[in-house]
């Protein structure tokens, strides 16, 4: 959905060191301190994950990390609450699929 | 095991307060707070406060959070970031504190002050689970604090100052905001916020709720309804919408896990938002350790809740014996004026109300 | 109580008339003159503290109404940007024989360009005619609520209260 990039109230956006994230193996533009969902989101990414029983898409709810709607598997582990955690250069992201597995076998 | 003579968990606005009057008094403070960065939910308030000049009306909400922030260092408090307390014993004396997520530790603690704030009802109906579909301080979070549009054509539902001042703060990063839908016959918020985005072009549809929203991948457009006055939808009304999001401001409700924990007698207070931890006039909890501030009390806004974590300061500075009885009273007496001035009027006498109500349920179960 | 304030969102112009703050007919049309649309008892009075020549009066209560004493105020427009509700604004009838001014506050991007032909708006948001831009006025005091002062034919006079936001 885009960034903003200039605000009438709290300005240009700062300069931020690039990086790229990866969801489901395709590059994402990123920048540095950005949380995984709110990239995602600025790169026009409606969905995050898929529901156990019924298949159907979730994003982000509360936006601050407390009702799991933005959980996506992060560099192997599921669950991770996207809109709280930010984001690092080469982070592989996956669409969940419900509760989602641990990726690289095992329970850790 | 780490020991504080008070900690406070929760470093938002009120959390912030507390712990610089606790610490201007010489008491040793610990504040904890589960996320990344402190200042609660005052940084995404971009809009001036209102209020006197003692509440710093005129004052944007986030420079307001970073004077708070200044004076916490200044004053060299101790500030544990992506700290979540998951674990409460020994009446409020003992916590269990995850770090980073990855360490187990115990804080011991003479004081303890809660000032966890509140987190955003939903109202539910075909389709509110659609990506789009988010509470409205999630979109304000997205927009003030991440840079980042959650959709292009927005519809609000709920008209109270969250929803009014969010949907303003929606059109300032670009969205266009295409209702404000509120359930009630009248709108909530302040006049002087509705004017804002009513000259903007933005209609308010009072007397009506989302009936549905469709999309597959994503909200795409809703149904709007009219309620008649037992607020029965009213088939044969229904108004479509074209929309990619759909903002939930439809009231808070406190946070009370820890106060729960804690062993803190409840009473239910549907006006400042559901069970409410009792308190007497020096924000002390029935149990005596314990204090409270801020929205965790009844869900008010960051004005109320800075002057909620002054009041509890001083008086655990003063049961600490770090101040005199003197200096708390007199302190407390300024705070519950700057209080009450908020509190009165066509929209804070409801609020005045149900809080005299707690410290009457407080003083009858002996607090 | 404020009707049509609580339903459309706007006061309605008896609403406002009824408010001690509001100018009568004559007094708006006197020169330039502060017009305050705050007719709810909220807690709130930055507007008294700002005016260099005390003609707001908000007292204690800070929940008052605040009150405009139309003998002081010279429209110099210090309360446009210190209001927090950004609901008041500095009109000018006598401008030039045809056209008035308004000053109002403004916190949208992009702003205009001094010179720059703009849509005026009502309290609704609808257009009501075409206004020249004079003055923008974003200095820091201000805090980001830029004040804007744009002239319009005075035929529009009354209806008109602020701008359309540019580029949508």
């Amino acid at each position: 959905m885009g960034r903003i990039e200039k605000h009438p109230i709290l300005g240009d956006l700062p300069e931020r060191r690039e990086v790229t994230i990866y969801l489901d193996g395709k590059p994402y533009p990123a920048q540095e301190g950005d949380m995984i969902a709110a990239a995602l989101i600025a790169n026009g990414v409606s969905t995050l994950r898929f529901t156990k029983n019924e298949h159907k898409p979730r994003s982000i709810f509360c936006g601050i990390g407390r009702c799991t709607d933005c959980v996506m598997i992060v560099d192997g582990k599921p669950n991770v609450r996207t809109c709280v955690t930010p984001v690092r250069d080469g982070m592989q992201i996956r669409t969940q699929e419900g509760t989602g597995s641990w990726e690289g076998g095992g329970a850790k | 095991m780490t020991r504080a003579e008070l900690v406070i968990v929760g470093a938002g606005p009120a959390g912030l307060s507390a712990a610089i009057e606790a610490a201007k008094n010489g008491v040793k403070v610990l504040l904890i707070d589960e996320n990344a960065k402190p200042g609660g939910q005052l940084f995404k308030q971009i809009h001036k406060f209102f209020g006197s000049k003692a509440h710093r009306a005129g004052v944007r909400g986030y420079v307001i959070g970073q004077q708070l922030l200044q004076e916490t260092e200044e004053l060299g408090i101790e500030v544990w970031l992506n700290s979540e307390v998951c674990g409460i014993e020994d009446s409020g004396h003992l916590l269990w504190v995850i770090r980073d997520g990855k360490e187990s530790v115990q804080v011991r603690a003479e004081k303890l002050i809660l000032s966890t704030g509140a987190s955003e009802n939903a109202v539910t109906f075909p389709g509110w689970n659609l990506p789009g579909v988010m509470g409205a301080g999630a979109a304000q979070t997205m927009i003030n604090v991440h840079r980042v549009l959650p959709g292009k054509h927005i519809v609000m539902v709920g008209s109270g100052n969250v929803g009014v001042i969010v949907s303003y703060q929606l059109l300032q990063a670009g969205a266009s905001v295409e209702a404000i839908v509120e359930a009630a016959p009248k709108i909530g918020g302040y006049g002087v916020h509705t004017a804002k985005v009513c000259r903007a072009g933005v209609p308010f549809y009072v007397g009506h709720t989302v009936k549905k929203a469709y999309g597959t991948d994503r909200v795409e457009a809703v149904d709007l309804i009219a309620l008649d006055e037992k607020f029965r939808q009213i088939p044969g009304t229904e108004i479509h919408l074209a929309c990619d999001t759909v903002c939930l401001a439809t009231g808070l409700t406190p946070l009370t896990e820890l106060a729960w924990l804690a062993g803190c007698k409840f009473d239910f207070i549907g006006a400042l938002g559901g069970n409410i931890p009792m308190h007497n006039e020096k924000m002390q909890t029935s149990v005596p350790n314990v204090y409270i501030a801020g929205d965790i009390a009844g869900t008010e806004e960051a004005s109320t809740a800075m002057e909620e974590g002054r009041l509890a300061g001083v008086n655990v500075a003063c049961a600490l014996g770090h101040c005199t009885a003197e200096h708390a009273k007199t302190r407390s007496d300024e705070i519950w004026e700057n209080l009450n001035a908020l509190r009165c009027g066509y929209f804070g006498q409801r609020r005045r109300d149900a809080k005299d109500l707690i410290l009457k349920k407080g003083a009858d179960l002996g607090i | 109580m404020n009707a049509e304030l609580k339903i459309k969102g706007a006061p309605s112009i008896e609403e406002l008339r009824a408010s001690p703050a509001f100018p009568s007919y004559e007094e708006l049309r006197r020169g330039p003159i502060a017009v305050i649309e705050c007719i709810e008892e909220i807690p709130c009075n930055p507007c008294e503290g700002a005016c260099p020549f005390h003609a707001i009066r908000v007292g204690s209560p800070i929940t008052n109404l605040p009150h405009l004493d139309v003998e002081k105020c010279v429209g110099c427009g210090r309360c446009v940007a210190a209001c927090s509700g950004l609901c008041i604004y500095v009109k000018d009838f006598t401008y030039s024989e045809t056209t008035c001014t308004i000053s109002f506050p403004f916190e949208y991007l992009p702003l205009p360009e001094v010179g720059q032909e703009v849509e005026m708006v009502d309290r609704h948001g609808n257009v009501i005619c075409k206004g020249t831009v004079r003055r923008v006025n974003n200095a820091k005091a201000n805090d980001n609520t830029a004040v804007i002062t744009a002239e319009y034919d005075k035929a529009y006079f009354e209806d008109v209260v602020n701008m359309k936001r540019l580029g949508i």
